[in-house]
């Protein structure tokens, strides 16, 4: 039998994984850009928020933010229902996983992203602004296909490291790959082997998302690869 | 009519005052040269015209029309209408020192790029003018499909020229268009400028090369220290030069 039987229930944990990774993905993604822009903004206020929270979140382990982030959402979940006198909601373990992890990387995302701003020259961008684009045609033509081929390196990276990452949330009690690949190993007695598994898994994972960003990386490019060669 | 006028423009930064009042007028098929030492001024009063540098006081008008300004916080002159901006900037099409054409993308594109998403030209009719222009700088239908980065200076400032061609400008703006070049490379560029110029297009260049703004200009301006020391014809700035800073200048640059 597949997996000793155990084979559904560490797909499913897989998927979960999956899920959860790109979801947060695109949350840090957001939270990235957003904190690029408050980082190079000429605002004061806007700039030390965005320095307190990479240097915070940048600073403190994963697994301890996890942990603060995650019970400090449901603690606060409990004052709020508590004080307007409804019943406990439980917070769903999925959407607080996306929304930690994604906070979380979306420290490193802020790094990444203005780095990468920094290296698209000024030059194209008043080019851009001396022919009569607005604001956004700017950025949306000239800058962020630039800054995505500064940053698809750096994006690639943490991708990696958060995908990894993702096995934390089954401390706060999310079915993925890793809780499943225990529950598997305890029940058959084969720790070992389910745990061996469940490494494969993330590194098949990985390994696929490295050759979709190395397309990636390729496409957002052209124009210079052939020069470097 | 005058095409441009420029009217008393004052551009300081901080305390250190760059441009001291410095008047400009062109009309249709004017070739105004610029010309002065390095810290004249020259670089940042081409660059105050289209308001990549906000100056403190003064006035532009584009083709009779004035561009409406305020005063910002910093005491800096800013365009008040986003719009009129954007048109008038459409209109003065910027040639750079260091041609800063887009990277990511081909010859052809850089070319279309503004024409389809600021002038509203639909696609075919963009690449048809930007055909038209690249040939007209000398670059065959094979080059369109290249990127920036793969070819040589003077070809790429050759792009930049039909960039901004593409756009059909009442004025040309060249800031210093073959100071980045190797020595062998900035005939082809002068001489595509020089073509221009012929054609009666309307053309203000910031340059050090004294060969084009005395051949091929019909205005000369030398700026020093933020004010225009000596003006005219080139004829008689060159021919019957008065100002001594102007002759140590000539003489320097003349070597």
């Amino acid at each position: 039998m597949f997996l000793d039987g155990f084979g559904p229930i560490i797909l499913d944990g897989a998927w979960v994984t999956l899920e959860l990774a790109v979801m947060s993905l695109l949350v840090s993604f957001v939270i990235g850009l957003g904190g690029a822009g408050a980082k190079l903004s000429s605002n004061p206020l806007l700039k030390g928020i965005a320095t307190l929270y990479t240097t915070l979140i940048r600073g403190v382990p994963d697994l301890v933010l996890m942990l603060l982030i995650f019970y400090s959402l449901q603690i606060g979940m409990n004052h709020l229902t508590e004080w307007q006198g409804m019943e406990q909601i439980n917070l769903n373990p999925f959407v607080s996983g996306v929304f930690t992890l994604g906070f979380i990387y979306g420290a490193y995302f802020t790094e990444t992203f203005r780095g990468a701003f920094l290296s698209v020259p000024k030059g194209q961008i008043e080019a851009g602004i001396a022919y009569g684009m607005s604001g956004w045609q700017t950025f949306s033509r000239i800058q962020f296909p630039q800054v995505m081929r500064f940053a698809l390196p750096g994006i690639s990276n943490n991708w990696q490291v958060m995908l990894k990452a993702t096995a934390l949330v089954s401390i706060i009690g999310l079915s993925d790959v890793v809780k499943a690949s225990i529950d598997a190993g305890k029940s058959s007695y084969k720790v070992f082997f389910f745990t061996v598994v469940a490494g494969a898994i993330y590194l098949i994972l990985t390994s696929v998302s490295s050759l979709v960003l190395m397309w990636l990386e390729r496409r957002y490019s052209t124009g210079v690869r052939e020069a470097e060669l | 009519m005058e095409k441009l006028v420029v009217k008393d423009l004052h551009k300081s930064y901080g305390s250190h005052e760059v441009l001291k009042g410095i008047s400009l007028k062109a009309k249709a098929g004017d070739v105004i040269s610029i010309i002065g030492s390095s810290g004249s001024g020259k670089s940042t009063f081409l660059r105050c015209i289209n308001f990549l540098e906000k100056p403190n006081a003064g006035s532009i008008s584009l083709s009779g029309v004035d561009i409406s300004l305020q005063k910002n916080k910093q005491g800096e002159l800013i365009p008040s209408d986003q719009k009129q901006l954007q048109t008038m900037r459409s209109k003065l099409a910027m040639v750079f020192q260091h041609f800063n054409l887009w990277g990511h993308m081909t010859v052809l594109e850089n070319v279309i790029e503004a024409p389809i998403h600021v002038l509203g030209l639909s696609r075919d009719e963009a690449i048809a003018r930007a055909e038209k222009y690249l040939r007209k700088v000398g670059l065959d239908a094979q080059a369109q499909a290249k990127y920036p980065a793969h070819m040589s200076g003077g070809q790429q400032q050759r792009v930049a020229i039909a960039r901004a061609l593409a756009m059909e400008p009442e004025v040309m703006l060249f800031d210093e268009p073959t100071s980045a070049l190797d020595p062998e490379l900035v005939g082809e560029v002068l001489k595509v400028m020089q073509t221009l110029a012929e054609e009666g297009r309307t053309m203000i260049v910031v340059t050090h090369e004294m060969g084009f703004a005395r051949n091929v200009s019909n205005h000369v301006m030398f700026l020093h220290k933020g004010l225009v020391e000596e003006e005219g014809h080139p004829d008689e700035v060159f021919g019957n030069t008065k100002s001594e800073r102007l002759k140590a200048f000539l003489s320097g640059s003349l070597k």
